[in-house]
């Protein structure tokens, strides 16, 4: 099945049964697929009237006690900004899948792009720390999405499957597991919803109509949920204690995988559909006798800056190739302390193995 | 519309009201329209026995959201600015055997979120909406809204707004509302039926609540107010009942020049 069914069923699998969308190239096979397989797990499919509807009706609803997403594009995703940072503020759990697209603006909608990672990292005013996963296959669009509620329910957060037109629209085949591991989450004692006592612990999270009286806001608020727009302190305990609770819990949160990464010339660092062109040149380049390894980011925030540091270590250079002007690159270079070649492409085209090849071989990257 | 009695509920003391539904006192200015509503909303749920451990407040951004969110005794959902009917339809859809309501202000409901406003009215789901309408944005410092008159005095139409106003009652009828409503505040008797009549309307309703802001929209136009009042609060009091008219003395084709008031229901003449 393509990447955004697989998507679809790992949402269902997960527990998902409520979808809120609007439509939009290249991730609309996600809405279609749940709107026809929703009823028929008692869950409930709307389709909303533009995206900033389509999230306030997913955190409504998670609110309510169902799991929840929404699925979109970059237009939308913009679209969603605001909203995406009440679900930071609010600690609502969901999952907003982003099948990148190449823009600015509009841009070419049926091409692929990794032009949204530092807006899903950044994009929401006062951007907290975030969770954001970057599927390489069909199989991972449905790993991924399990994993993405699973943390959703786990931390208390919005989740992002940054995906891409290239993952969201291949074919392959999808082992779908017998079984699915599924994080319920923790709703009791309701005393403190939105209070933690360290970082260490996510608060519970009771639903609308169990007499809980909740105080839902996305205004600074304390432990209780009462708005507190104007105290200094909570307003600073509540921002890092947003990021802290990601940031407690990092290492149960990266996740990647390595290709021949021990004593080795030059790293390779790629993610999302480019990780497939990148293993192939790399697998290639080391039968041509190039000192050079993989690593592949499943999760891309929070960034794993220790891991690449340890990993560049003894490497004359490290290599990104991606689909937008280097964002991750950039992230790159912030880690380690060798060059950082970004090999940049924003022509709506899959990188070519070939090129990274090429690059790896000859060190030309024009055209 | 059935004729205004006074039933027993409605002698609730306020001590009583406060204790059983308010978490803490409502903080709005003196004289201001929000503080009746309020009081007649709780009297009505009272009245109809509205379990509020079954009801879930959504409201977006301004003063009017400020009216349930965190201020009653009840699930409050308090989201960003315009959304609330967007973030209602969620609960709604996930959780149909509670009663959810939505209370926010012209700015929030009408202005920046008037599509969502209209794809609720066309969607038919049996949410509550009840749009405190005080003519501009109150919180901000009183900039002209979607619902100000062509005319009047606000922060950013310092020589009158050169716009129309929507006349809320007739947008959500042709948006297809099976029920919509129109009450002021100087008339709190009769608003208090009247949201008894909409919280037990098994479809969407939605209500508009003509309120008053005697410090912004008040201080700015108090020239085209009685200056007999005794209070910005009391001249602008005293124009809704002079200017208001229900809807069976306003004539078949509702030619005033006076805001109509009453019910409408699908089918309904205008």
């Amino acid at each position: 099945m393509s990447g955004n069914e697989a998507c679809a069923e790992g949402a269902l699998a997960a527990g998902c049964r409520f979808y809120a969308g609007y439509p939009i190239t290249p991730s609309s096979e996600i809405m279609v697929r749940m709107a026809h397989r929703l009823p028929e797990v008692d869950g409930v499919f709307v389709q909303m009237e533009d995206e900033i509807a389509s999230l306030s009706a997913v955190i409504g609803a998670s609110w309510a006690g169902t799991k929840s997403m929404t699925a979109t594009s970059g237009p939308g995703f913009s679209l969603m900004m605001e909203n995406l940072g009440y679900a930071l503020m609010t600690e609502t759990p969901c999952v907003l899948v982003d099948v990148q697209r190449a823009g600015p603006s509009t841009g070419q909608a049926s091409r692929p792009a990794q032009g949204d990672v530092m807006q899903a990292r950044w994009g929401t005013h006062g951007a907290p720390e975030i969770i954001a996963l970057v599927p390489w296959s069909s199989q991972e669009m449905y790993d991924l999405t399990v994993r993405a509620f699973n943390l959703a329910e786990r931390f208390r957060v919005p989740v992002i499957l940054l995906a891409d037109e290239i993952v969201g629209h291949l074919r392959e085949t999808v082992v779908i597991p017998s079984h699915v591991e599924c994080y319920l989450r923790a709703r009791w004692p309701q005393d403190s919803p939105f209070g933690a006592a360290s970082d260490d612990e996510i608060p519970p999270m009771p639903a609308f109509g169990e007499g809980a009286r909740l105080m839902v806001t996305g205004s600074t608020h304390d432990e209780k949920g009462l708005r507190r727009a104007v105290d200094p302190q909570i307003q600073e305990q509540l921002v890092r204690r947003l990021s802290g609770k990601l940031l407690a819990h990092r290492q149960e949160i990266e996740a990647w995988q390595a290709y021949h990464v021990e004593k080795i010339d030059r790293l390779v660092i790629a993610y999302g559909s480019v990780a497939r062109s990148a293993l192939w040149a790399v697998d290639e380049a080391r039968q041509r006798g190039q000192s050079v390894g993989l690593l592949r980011l499943i999760g891309v925030w929070p960034f794993p800056d220790e891991l690449i540091a340890r990993l560049a270590q003894g490497c004359r250079e490290v290599v990104v190739p991606e689909m937008n002007l280097g964002q991750v690159a950039r992230e790159v270079q912030r880690c380690v302390s060798v060059p950082v070649a970004s090999l940049s492409q924003v022509d709506g085209e899959l990188i070519n193995p070939r090129r990274i090849l090429r690059y790896l071989l000859e060190g030309n990257w024009n055209r | 519309m059935e004729p205004v009695t006074r039933n027993r509920r409605w002698e609730i003391s306020a001590p009583e009201l406060r204790t059983r539904y308010l978490r803490q006192p409502l903080p709005f200015c003196p004289g201001c329209g929000h503080g009746i509503f309020a009081n007649a909303f709780l009297r009505a749920a009272d009245a109809i026995s509205l379990d509020l451990n079954r009801t879930v407040f959504v409201s977006g951004i301004g003063c009017g959201a400020w009216v349930p969110s965190p201020h009653f005794l009840a699930d409050t959902l308090h989201v960003t600015h315009g959304r609330a009917i967007a973030f209602a339809t969620g609960v709604k859809l996930t959780r149909p055997d509670l009663e959810v309501v939505v209370i926010s202000g012209d700015g929030d409901l009408t202005t920046i979120g008037g599509n969502h406003l209209i794809h609720a009215a066309r969607r038919n789901l049996p949410l509550k909406v009840f749009c405190l309408n005080n003519w501009l944005f109150g919180m901000t410092g009183g900039q002209v809204s979607a619902t100000t008159p062509r005319g009047t005095l606000t922060a950013t139409t310092p020589v009158g707004n050169p716009d129309r106003g929507f006349d809320l009652v007739r947008l959500m009828r042709g948006a297809g509302a099976p029920y919509v409503a129109r009450w002021p505040v100087a008339k709190a008797a009769q608003m208090q039926r009247g949201i008894q009549n909409a919280l037990r309307e098994p479809s969407f309703a939605f209500v508009e609540i003509l309120s008053t802001c005697p410090t912004q929209y008040g201080q700015v136009n108090r020239e085209s107010l009685d200056d007999d009042a005794v209070s910005l609060a009391a001249a602008l009091i005293a124009w809704q009942e002079e200017n208001c008219i229900p809807r069976q003395r306003a004539g078949k084709d509702n030619s005033t020049a006076k805001i109509v008031i009453g019910e409408w229901r699908e089918g309904d003449e205008p």
